[in-house]
């Protein structure tokens, strides 16, 4: 999900890198006041641990492959605006060190797995943990919210490949979609792994329970993630089929389009017709996947934590 | 021991070594942004470039197969977007200019990476007024990278010396408490290196 440099136009970088500096203040102002100086080394570890396994591709399907993202294992440690931090460390390390994700695209990539990544990531959790109680709740809530949040960064990630008009959004949406509707279940599976691991041997890392945000930086985090969608994802999304046209229109494509050769009338709205319909298959593909990996989730939780080993 | 996988060419010896961090850093920053910004159709701006890193890259002494071994390790991540672009109206064009601009920034990168040590990279964050609290986690997260890998490896010494089979379903299952033991071993070693290092004054 890493974007290179030279994908990203300079509206949608310089758009992405505004927004992701608003989120990293918000959330250094909240680290500073919330967080306990002992918690510091933890956040490096977790850095540490997150780009190690950052490292570790495993193969998905079309010859694709993928990685763990992490950004939910940093959030239900640490919370969600150190888990911002920590993300956004992993990447500039990533960028600086292994030329993995561009320079240019850093403020993007930032947007996409510390931000959106970690803070969705986060509030799924939150919702889904206000539910289900219990050591088990908090499974299955890992699991939950580690898909969700591999999914909605990846579709961010889509939005502003379209927005920059490097690649079509009813390419681009389906490409990285489904590929990450996949990836997110090892993302799922390996957090809930990692996190089930260290509520059995070390529960003072996650027992000390986070303080709770104050209203006044959930709503910053929420207004930021709100306008990143609005901005990178609703031109496409509130229109299905004429996604492309809007971009085509924004981006000045239009000349262009009307000089492609004649197509069937019935196809005229779009130019990839097949890739249209993609689009909202994926769309379907995603609300009917939301809804198995919950189940999923459930069901994992179950197995790890059998009933004889709740006390 | 010494890992030195992150920045392995960080600390050889060559003029381009010798240049101040932060005026490597600059050049990198505005050469890349340079790269992102020149438009599709000019691709003769390109051809510069490619000279000044590719004398860049001879001076600095990293060796040839590195830098292009890093390429192409890097080059299958650009080819798959790059490829989609193949989509548009303009699909050749873009294509290639994407392949172009993609591959020089790399090769950039690559060549900041592998002569500047990170830590006078996290002096050049310090200076350019990065919050401190984001450089204290850089540092330490390079500094438990280590720990990390190194406790990778005293588990994977215990499992090779106490594991006789090669099945691959139960490596599976084993890469999973791995993973998560690895974490709770490296953070119990990650606190007693931090009070060490608060103990001798760090802060």
């Amino acid at each position: 999900m890493h974007i290179p440099d030279g994908f990203l136009d300079t509206k949608t970088a310089a758009t992405a890198a505004l927004l992701s500096t608003a989120a990293i203040g918000v959330a250094l102002r909240s680290v500073k006041r919330a967080l306990p100086p002992a918690k510091v080394p933890l956040m490096g570890l977790t850095a540490a641990f997150v780009f190690a396994a950052q490292m570790l591709n495993f193969p998905v399907a079309a010859g694709t492959s993928g990685h763990l993202m992490g950004a939910v294992l940093a959030a239900v440690l640490l919370g969600p605006g150190a888990a911002v931090l920590v993300m956004t460390c992993v990447l500039v390390v990533q960028c600086l060190l292994f030329a993995d994700g561009g320079l240019s695209a850093l403020g993007a990539n930032v947007l996409n797995m510390a931000v959106i990544g970690s803070l969705t990531g986060y509030a799924v959790f939150a919702v889904v943990r206000r539910f289900v109680k219990g050591d088990r709740g908090r499974l299955v809530a890992t699991a939950f919210a580690a898909w969700c949040s591999t999914v909605v960064a990846s579709i961010a990630c889509a939005g502003e490949l379209a927005w920059s008009g490097t690649v079509s959004w009813s390419a681009a949406f389906p490409a990285m979609a489904n590929v990450h509707m996949i990836i997110g279940l090892a993302e799922g599976l390996i957090t809930t792994l990692v996190i089930a691991a260290i509520a059995h041997a070390r529960p003072g890392l996650l027992d000390s329970e986070l303080t709770p945000e104050p209203w006044s930086t959930r709503v910053m985090y929420g207004a930021i993630v709100l306008l990143g969608v609005l901005i990178f994802i609703s031109p496409f999304a509130s229109q299905w089929p004429d996604g492309l046209e809007k971009v085509a229109a924004s981006l000045g494509f239009e000349q262009k389009a009307v000089e492609a050769p004649a197509m069937p009338t019935t196809f005229s709205n779009y130019k990839f017709p097949g890739l249209g319909s993609a689009a909202a298959a994926t769309a379907l593909a995603g609300a009917v996947g939301t809804i198995v990996v919950f189940f999923l989730s459930l069901v994992l939780a179950r197995l790890i934590l059998p009933k004889s080993e709740i006390h | 021991m010494r890992h030195d996988f992150l920045d392995r060419y960080s600390r050889l010896d060559s003029p381009i070594h010798r240049i101040p961090a932060i005026l490597k850093f600059s050049a990198a920053l505005l050469l890349v942004i340079a790269l992102v910004v020149a438009p599709f159709s000019q691709t003769w701006v390109f051809a510069p470039v490619a000279v000044f890193l590719a004398f860049a890259a001879v001076i600095s002494r990293i060796p040839v197969s590195f830098i292009v071994k890093r390429l192409l390790f890097l080059e299958p991540l650009v080819l798959g977007v790059a490829f989609l672009s193949l989509l548009r109206p303009d699909g050749v064009t873009a294509f290639l200019s994407i392949l172009l601009k993609s591959t020089l920034s790399l090769l950039t990168m690559i060549l900041l990476s592998n002569t500047t040590p990170f830590s006078e990279l996290l002096q050049v964050f310090r200076r350019m007024g990065i919050p401190a609290l984001l450089v204290t986690v850089l540092a330490l997260m390079y500094r438990y990278l280590f720990v990390l890998i190194d406790e990778a490896e005293r588990m994977q010494r215990a499992r090779v010396s106490r594991t006789f089979t090669k099945d691959r379903t139960h490596l599976w299952r084993l890469l999973a408490t791995v993973v998560s033991q690895l974490f709770v071993r490296s953070s119990e070693r990650a606190e007693r290196i931090y009070s060490a290092m608060c103990a001798r004054g760090w802060k």
